[in-house]
């Protein structure tokens, strides 16, 4: 008995050995590693490496890191023998912390085929990241629903369109008035819950202060963009907090689900909610047309699916559309060997030119490309990214840049969206969170 | 033997010291040189001296998170010592059906920290629920949120240890005990406790060294909220690790000083129980 144990045990150690050797491959030169982002899309990935390499013969290795581990993974891989060539930074504050590793892609093929480019990230004059995906965000609404509303008898406003609503005022008192009608609606309430489940709260304390940081920056940007007015920032006023409380008071006050409640609730709750048609509105951006479409029982259809700006309750307010911007933007490991370097240049430039790249990108990856190489004819056809081009594309409308790359730190939004939540509980004021928006950034900008 | 052991002593002895020195002595000496350093990743370093260490303790989060995390090794260390030992003390004696409770009571051990985490959010958020709060209203939540997972987890392995204790106790020093007139209660101060020192070190060792470092439970129950009051010290360095620009070396530094608070708390630990030790 013990003699069988002990040769089981011999052989256990010895195809270890083996199998731990293996990992070995031939031949690395001809090999792009690319650590990817989006874990929502993994797989296409795998199909575009499967093409990529019949077409050129240029092995392709993507690696996707878990959904909100993306710094942690990259930290540990880049600093392996075989790092990545192809990693991605989330704008001017990630560059800081990537400066050493990223190349100057001023003079590649992919910088010249960018249609704006100032959408690029920039340090002096070189360019250390490509934005490779353009996505939007505001108030996603239910259009069936609406329409259902706006043909109650006792409705409470005088449009009859939810393509009037064009201010606060007007979104508050439809709101409000199906919240108090939602029994006759067939729905749980207005707005899906307001997520505050560790690491969901990135509506509100990302994308929801955007938009009033806009309007504060863009008073103060001079002659420079309110980006860089932003970056500059080493205090900010927040005078538009109560423009923020304004909006986000409307999503607890008429949701779904109790204020005291929403630390249980996650994203993909809310967008269930929605996508099971018990809310009318939900804030989220164009990514999450696969949470609304791919959830089992939807009951929303494709042409029911709209957005609306966000409203503040900001004089003239009405000309700003959607957010729109990108915090996706594709950095080169200049770490790496020049050869290496340019065969992961030559794959993006193929990606998001070739026949076969474009046609990932459009049907499958989903993104709307910022690259003069698109048509457009040319773009996603889920129905957010449709709105997404809709809005861009409609007159008097200007959309708001994404402000919040020119958040001092991850550190800023974690307190921030701590200090929502517990004014959410009632366990903090307004005046308190508006101090510790302030303070907290004063604070780690000094970095 | 002592020849052959010496002959093959490398043989045996290097695989093992190899695995050791490359997962644990390399890594462990590269951490503190880490800590006097600007990094962003381990092969790109600049020295700056101790102004890591000056920055974790400007920063007052890390005192809070330390402050919370030794409430709540004293807390769990007690509510878990006190009731494996009774537990432990129910199951020696000839009920029907021991083996069963025993491994019943040890089953949670199996479960992983995190899975435990997420289950436990759920039971104890249903529980709130009809209040209309849930765990990360009040961070008091929290922390005992935290206790009775960690006391649910941990009590079935120290447990085992203290009925592996209490079997090797001789059977003669409890009779003469019962023979002398003593009660249940003198029995277990004067008999029973001294006779399982041993066993007492190991769990109060264990104990305390997981309640410093616990992480997984911690990050699946609260994550820290509200506002990081239930933040402990593991994960108050995992946070700063990651949550800004050029904090890498902060958080290392950080790591250091917990590596030698923990240390030096168990060491001391180790010193007065073994003193207690009584050679049977």
């Amino acid at each position: 008995m013990k003699k069988t144990l002990g040769i089981i045990m011999a052989l256990m150690l010895v195809t270890g050995l083996v199998f731990a050797g293996g990992d070995k491959e031939a031949s690395r030169s001809q090999e792009i590693y690319f650590l990817n982002f989006k874990p929502e899309i993994a797989s296409v990935y795998d199909e575009v490496s499967k093409a990529y390499e019949a077409e050129t013969g240029v092995r392709l290795k993507v690696v996707t890191a878990a959904s909100g581990t993306y710094e942690q993974t990259l930290t540990s891989e880049i600093a392996k023998n075989d790092p990545p060539v192809i990693f991605q930074i989330n704008g001017p504050v990630g560059l800081k912390n990537w400066i050493a590793y990223t190349a100057d892609l001023k003079d590649t093929a992919l910088y010249g085929i960018l249609s704006d480019k100032s959408l690029a990230v920039t340090s002096g004059s070189g360019v250390y990241g490509i934005p490779y995906v353009v996505e939007g965000y505001g108030i996603i609404y239910n259009d069936a629903i609406l329409r259902k509303y706006f043909a109650l008898p006792g409705k409470a406003v005088s449009i009859s369109s939810a393509t009037e609503i064009k201010d606060f005022a007007t979104l508050k008192a439809v709101v409000e008035d199906i919240q108090k009608n939602k029994a006759a609606l067939g729905i749980g309430g207005a707005f899906a819950s307001t997520s505050f489940a560790p690491g969901n709260d990135w509506r509100w304390q990302t994308h929801l202060p955007n938009q009033p940081l806009f309007y504060e920056f863009d008073a103060a940007k001079g002659n420079g963009s309110a980006l860089e007015a932003g970056l500059a920032a080493k205090e900010v006023a927040f005078s538009y907090g109560s423009a923020f409380k304004n909006l986000f008071d409307l999503y607890l006050n008429n949701s779904i689900t109790a204020p005291g409640l929403l630390a249980n609730k996650s994203v993909d709750d809310s967008m269930a909610e929605f996508a099971l048609g018990q809310v009318a509105f939900v804030q989220n951006g164009n990514w999450g047309a696969g949470q609304i479409l791919g959830v089992q029982g939807n009951t929303v259809k494709n042409e029911d699916i709209k957005f609306l700006p966000l409203y503040f309750g900001v004089p003239g307010e009405s000309q700003y559309g959607l957010n729109i911007g990108t915090e996706n933007y594709f950095a080169i490991n200049k770490t790496v060997s020049a050869a290496k370097q340019q065969a992961a240049i030559d794959f993006l430039t193929w990606l998001f030119s070739s026949e076969t790249g474009k046609g990932f990108v459009i049907g499958k990856l989903g993104f709307i490309a910022p690259f003069n190489t698109f048509g457009p004819n040319e773009q996603p056809s889920d129905p957010l990214a449709k709105e997404i081009v809709r809005w861009l594309n409609a007159p008097g409308v200007t959309s708001v840049p994404w402000i919040f790359q020119a958040f001092p730190s991850n550190e800023f939004k974690t307190v921030f969206g701590s200090a929502l939540l517990e004014y959410t509980q009632g366990s903090k004021t307004w005046a308190q969170v508006e101090d510790i928006f302030r303070s907290t950034w004063k604070a780690e900008s000094l970095y | 033997m002592q020849n052959t052991l010496k002959k093959y002593f490398a043989l045996f002895a290097l695989p093992g010291l190899l695995a050791f020195t490359m997962a644990f002595v390399v890594p462990f000496i590269m951490g503190i040189v880490l800590s006097f350093t600007q990094f962003t990743t381990v092969t790109n370093a600049s020295w700056v001296g101790l102004e890591n260490y000056i920055r974790a303790f400007q920063t007052p989060d890390f005192l809070n998170s330390l402050w919370f995390t030794v409430k709540f090794v004293i807390v769990s260390v007690l509510t878990i010592n006190i009731l494996s030992f009774f537990l432990s003390l129910l199951l020696t004696r000839s009920i029907p059906g021991t083996n069963g409770f025993r491994t019943i009571f040890f089953l949670p051990n199996l479960i992983g920290g995190i899975v435990l985490g997420y289950i436990w959010q759920m039971i104890l958020n249903g529980v709130l629920q009809p209040y209309g709060v849930t765990l990360t209203s009040n961070p008091t939540y929290g922390f005992w949120g935290l206790v009775i997972l960690m006391t649910w987890q941990m009590t079935g392995y120290m447990m085992v240890i203290y009925v592996a204790g209490i079997q090797n106790i001789p059977r003669e020093l409890l009779e003469a005990a019962e023979v002398d007139g003593a009660g249940r209660w003198q029995t277990i101060k004067n008999i029973i406790i001294p006779a399982i020192m041993p066993s007492v070190t190991i769990c109060l060792f264990l104990t305390v060294t997981n309640g410093f470092k616990l992480f997984d439970q911690n990050l699946a129950l609260t994550a820290g909220a509200p506002s990081k009051q239930t933040e402990m010290l593991a994960l108050n360095i995992y946070n700063t690790f990651y949550g800004r620009a050029g904090w890498f070396g902060v958080g290392q530094a950080k790591a250091v000083l917990f590596f030698i608070l923990v240390a030096a708390i168990a060491l001391i630990q180790l010193q007065i129980t073994r003193k207690r030790e009584v050679e049977q």
